[in-house]
């Protein structure tokens, strides 16, 4: 990092803040008014339809009980179903995208060439595309009758229904499939770090491919590993691009945190249990966070 | 300023004129969930074809222009109701909705939509169509004796049958079940016959409102309760009756494969159903008469490949047993209705009423009745060139009764459909999924206005 | 002995690709094939009969090419134009000025960011573009994908500017031109590629997503691709899928295109940025 103990030299405080204004007025209207906004209104029985729309309570913390109600959060559809749902879809996308990304990222480290330029395309691509897009291909791809039936068929395996028998899994294969091209990038980029003299040195020495990743790369890579980890996890904790596959569906199996929330606020129009239900998954979101900021600022004190 | 700017400059003055009534011009749009050649295209053929050209006419003979425009809506009825209410919460939207009425009381009362007196004034009640509309059918949108819109009619349900497949496994045709028992025996007697599950009794949340109408309130009236009790003005949500419509999904879909579950839990399940008995995979499916004369109407898509009127028969619903229905009928059958309403914010409110009344006039009626026959809410627009909706509306409409006209019922039927969906898909017992309904209802209307079993 | 090694790591490797190249690849298939086919389904053919009569109809339905060509670009184009200037400002201050705390602070909007824009944000952020009277207008949507895209758009943008020489700038003040002059000729010359980054990074977001036009736009007529494609599926309950993948590709070339060009003139990878 560039020193920063003489920064006042090129800009003057007064053009840096102008400078900063609209960034502070967008930050200002378009996250720090929506977060306090749905904290507010928590503690509402606000809706969009009914009575309530015109003329909303204070109801404290009725919202907030309403979802721990431990006898019946459970129940399909309900919050604490979907917050275990949503902690499955997570761990099986993060392993599933890290796992994977980091595979290609090592197994093209220090190669060149067309393969290379091929994969990094496709898994790229998977990533960039509309997700409006993505989820016609992928609905045509798992339809009984889809691309991987047919693929599943050719090599003799069975063909099920993927969305009906197995929906988590299908989101989780979709998933995975959208999201690997960060790890992989991220893990491309740190591995190209890595100074070729260090494998050198390994390979004097007659370490084994697994020994080369445990003992050189790996410790190289381990501020990009724990930042894969937790910006994934927050990612997937919010995704809602499994809804245009699903729905929610069958019967909630799918009804991860995201499409719960947008169930809840939009098409039950109770803005008041939406918001609850937010600030709930924001107070976790902060908590992976914290984590985060920690295992950051303790890789730096490590070096 | 060059060539293509003046266009847009033409095009945004014209735009301005369009938008502000002066000169005696006007403009108005109407929305409805219908697609030109697709759902409800009757209605597009209907507006575009007759009511506008017919209404333009009539106001350019006064001297007016008026440019009409039609918004057709794709979505599902869900997605419609929730652009409404987006729409009506921040003051804009078509003029003339397409509106269903149990969403009448939810729009109401968060003060979006405004009885048609307040919206056009007094000249409302000044119109000669009142006369043909009864006190009743006039609340199809309505509430608390107010009337926000206009129904286009109303409807009945009943079970509609295969001929052929059940000819093919031995029953008689015309085919009519007089109780629960006789009906599953029937539909055991063609699923051994022909190796299919027979029987489609709609369940679940995907399918929306359509489980409430087609397969719950089928099912429940059939035991003799409603969701409602009308005298005490509360909500019931555990009973006998409950249990038993749970236990006849239980048996349709779990038990006995009588009926496939699958068509119940995928998004696109209800297109499923359609496909699968005009393809003979399904025999018997309990439908609304929209089913009839819209889905299957000669031509379309879901039309059986030897033709609506040859292999589609239709039987009552039966109850329990004969007088266990509802009121003490032997059959049962929900009526609902969907209408036009007026936006509230509409520029011109008189002149979208005199839009909504000729719509409803004796010759749009008529001319709606020619593209598609069905019980219209003008007395004097009889249902013609179909004798079978006829005969159900004659049959059905007596044993008929409709859905509580209150805020909270859009949430409790949904609460209902969950209810099937966690029978049919295994998650719950019947007395399981009965107790959590009761749940979902105290914590939506408050536990004074449920009823419980002690 | 390192011979069998060899081959084994040969084929290991292979295989490995092979099964990436395949997972990655046959979920696309669909939307290359189905568009030139006479009769599309949702299964994965080449087409016998290849024909364009499938764009052809697409280009008929104006509400779905007005979709494409002019709302989508607008939106797209808008939060480009103004995520770019926005972050490329205070990113440049935020390098260059000492605030207490700036160095926590950009990761912190970064967290926040991912917090706040799920589909509980809606809520507030829908009444808040009401409140502004911009519900139904591209300005809204703009405004509010311009101020999810932001912080990390900062995040990336201070990344480059700390890898500019101060000496540049010292230099041109030095030789008498003022703060304006400088960043104008100075900083943001030399930023262009970041820049450029950053606009087509967030066109693509904006180009692809759904909910919050979804919820910021009522009439059809303003609607972008995203949800165009949405009502198509819906309509009438069977969706026309030869339709639907014809629009489908067509919605994709744009990123396609961009993702071709950064590859080809940067090399799409992360550079320096989100190394902690």
């Amino acid at each position: 990092m560039p020193s920063t103990h003489q920064d006042s030299t090129i800009l003057t405080r007064r053009t840096g803040l102008t400078l900063l204004a609209p960034t502070f007025a967008f930050i200002g209207l378009f996250l720090l008014f929506p977060f306090v906004w749905v904290v507010a209104i928590s503690f509402t029985d606000r809706t969009l339809l009914g009575a309530a729309a015109a003329d909303p309570q204070f109801i404290g913390l009725d919202n907030f009980r309403q979802l721990f109600d431990f006898d019946s959060w459970m129940r399909s559809g309900e919050f604490g179903r979907s917050l275990v749902l949503t902690v499955y879809f997570v761990i099986a996308s993060l392993i599933g995208q890290v796992f994977l990304g980091l595979g290609i990222a090592l197994a093209f480290h220090r190669r060149k060439g067309f393969l290379r330029e091929t994969i990094f395309t496709l898994v790229t691509l998977a990533w960039i595309l509309p997700e409006a897009a993505i989820a016609f291909t992928w609905t045509s791809f798992l339809d009984p009758n889809g691309t991987l039936n047919t693929a599943l068929g050719a090599v003799g395996l069975t063909r099920p229904d993927w969305l009906l028998d197995a929906p988590m899994a299908s989101i989780v294969m979709f998933n995975v499939w959208r999201g690997t091209a960060f790890s992989m990038l991220l893990f491309s980029a740190a591995l190209g770090n890595v100074r070729p003299s260090y494998l050198e040195t390994a390979d004097v020495l007659g370490a084994n491919a697994w020994q080369r990743f445990r003992d050189v790369l790996l410790p190289m890579i381990k501020a990009q590993l724990a930042t894969a980890l937790i910006l994934v996890t927050l990612w997937t904790f919010n995704v809602f691009t499994p809804f245009l596959l699903t729905q929610g569906g069958p019967a909630f199996q799918t009804d991860i945190m995201a499409i719960h929330t947008y169930r809840i606020a939009f098409r039950y129009f109770e803005f008041g249990q939406g918001s609850a239900i937010a600030v709930i998954v924001m107070l976790i979101n902060f908590v992976l966070a914290g984590v985060y900021l920690f295992a950051l600022k303790r890789g730096e004190g490590a070096r | 300023m060059n060539a293509r700017m003046a266009k847009w400059f033409g095009a945004l003055a014209v735009l301005s004129f369009a938008a502000a009534p002066v000169f005696a011009q006007g403009s108005l749009s109407v929305i409805c969930r219908c697609v030109e050649g697709g759902v409800n295209a009757e209605m597009v053929q209907w507006l575009k074809d007759d009511v506008f050209p017919a209404f333009e006419a009539h106001k350019a003979e006064q001297g007016e222009t008026v440019t009409l425009e039609l918004v057709e809506f794709g979505g599902s009825d869900e997605a419609l109701q929730q652009q409404y209410a987006l729409d009506l919460s921040v003051g804009t939207g078509p003029d003339v909705l397409a509106f269903d009425g149990f969403w009448t009381p939810d729009f109401v009362e968060a003060g979006y939509i405004q009885p048609l007196d307040q919206v056009a004034g007094d000249v409302v009640w000044a119109w000669d169509g009142w006369d043909h509309i009864s006190e009743g059918l006039r609340e199809l949108i309505g509430f608390q004796g107010e009337v926000y819109g206009l129904g286009t009619g109303t409807d009945v349900r009943m079970i509609f049958y295969r001929k052929d497949l059940l000819e093919e496994a031995g029953l008689e045709v015309p085919w009519q079940p007089e109780s629960w028992e006789e009906l599953l025996a029937d539909a055991r007697q063609v699923r051994d016959a022909l190796d299919i599950a027979p029987l489609q009794l709609n369940a679940g949340t995907a399918m929306g409102e359509a489980t409430t109408m087609q397969g719950w309130f089928m099912a429940l009236l059939g035991t003799g309760v409603h969701m409602y009790d009308f005298d005490e003005g509360v909500w019931i949500g555990e009973h006998p009756g409950i249990l038993q419509a749970l236990e006849l999904y239980d048996t349709v879909y779990n038990e006995e494969g009588l009926g496939d579950e699958r068509m119940q839990l995928v998004s696109q399940g209800r297109d499923q159903s359609f496909g699968s008995f005009r393809d003979g995979e399904t025999a018997m499916l309990v439908e609304g008469d929209w089913f009839w004369r819209s889905v299957m109407a000669p031509g379309s898509e879901w039309e059986p490949a030897a033709g609506r009127d040859e292999v589609v028969g239709w039987a009552k619903m039966p109850a329990v047993e004969p007088g266990a229905g509802y009121a003490g009928h032997d059959f049962v059958s929900i009526s609902g209705g969907t209408g036009f309403a007026l936006n509230p914010n509409t520029a011109d409110g008189e002149l979208a009423w005199e839009l909504l009344s000729f719509m409803f006039s004796y010759d749009m009626q008529m001319a709606y009745q020619e593209i598609q026959p069905r019980i219209r809410i003008r007395d004097d627009v009889p249902v013609t060139g179909d004798p079978e909706m006829s005969r159900m509306a004659e049959e059905l409409l007596a044993v008929s009764t409709v859905r509580p006209q209150l805020p909270a019922y859009a949430r409790i039927s949904e609460a209902a459909q969950r209810m099937t969906e966690r029978v049919v898909s295994g998650e719950m017992s019947p007395q399981e999924a009965m107790e959590a309904y009761a749940d979902t209802l105290e914590s939506i209307v408050g536990a004074d206005n449920v009823v419980r079993a002690d | 002995m390192n011979l069998v090694r060899f081959v084994l790591a040969r084929v290991g490797f292979s295989a490995f690709v092979a099964v990436i190249a395949a997972a990655f690849a046959l979920p696309l298939l669909w939307l290359i094939l189905a568009p030139f086919h006479d009769q599309a389904t949702l299964s994965v053919s080449l087409p016998t009969n290849p024909t364009l009569d499938n764009f052809r109809a697409v280009f008929d339905n104006q509400f779905a090419v007005r979709a494409l060509f002019v709302n989508s670009m607008i939106q797209a184009a808008g939060a480009m134009v103004l995520t770019t200037l926005v972050a490329t400002l205070g990113a440049y201050a935020l390098a260059r000025i000492h605030l207490p705390g700036r160095d926590v602070f950009v990761y912190v909007l970064i967290l926040f960011s991912s917090v706040v824009t799920g589909s509980a944000a809606m809520v507030p952020v829908f009444l808040l573009i009401f409140r502004m009277g911009l519900i139904d207008q591209h300005l809204g949507v703009i405004l509010v994908f311009t101020g999810g895209l932001l912080p990390v758009a900062l995040f990336i943008m201070r990344d480059f500017m700390q890898s500019i020489p101060r000496s540049y700038e010292e230099s041109a003040l030095v030789n008498g031109a003022n703060q304006w002059q400088m960043l104008r000729d100075v900083v943001l010359p030399m930023t262009r590629s970041g820049m450029m980054v950053i606009g087509i990074w967030a066109f693509v977001n904006v180009w692809g997503s759904f909910l919050i036009p979804f919820i910021l736009l009522r009439s059809p007529d303003k609607m972008p691709a995203a949800t165009a494609t949405y009502s198509f599926y819906t309509e009438a309950g069977t969706p026309v899928i030869t339709l639907i993948s014809a629009y489908a590709l067509l919605y994709v070339i744009p990123v396609l295109v961009l993702y071709l060009f950064v590859n080809w003139k940067y090399g799409f990878q992360f550079f320096g940025g989100i190394k902690s």
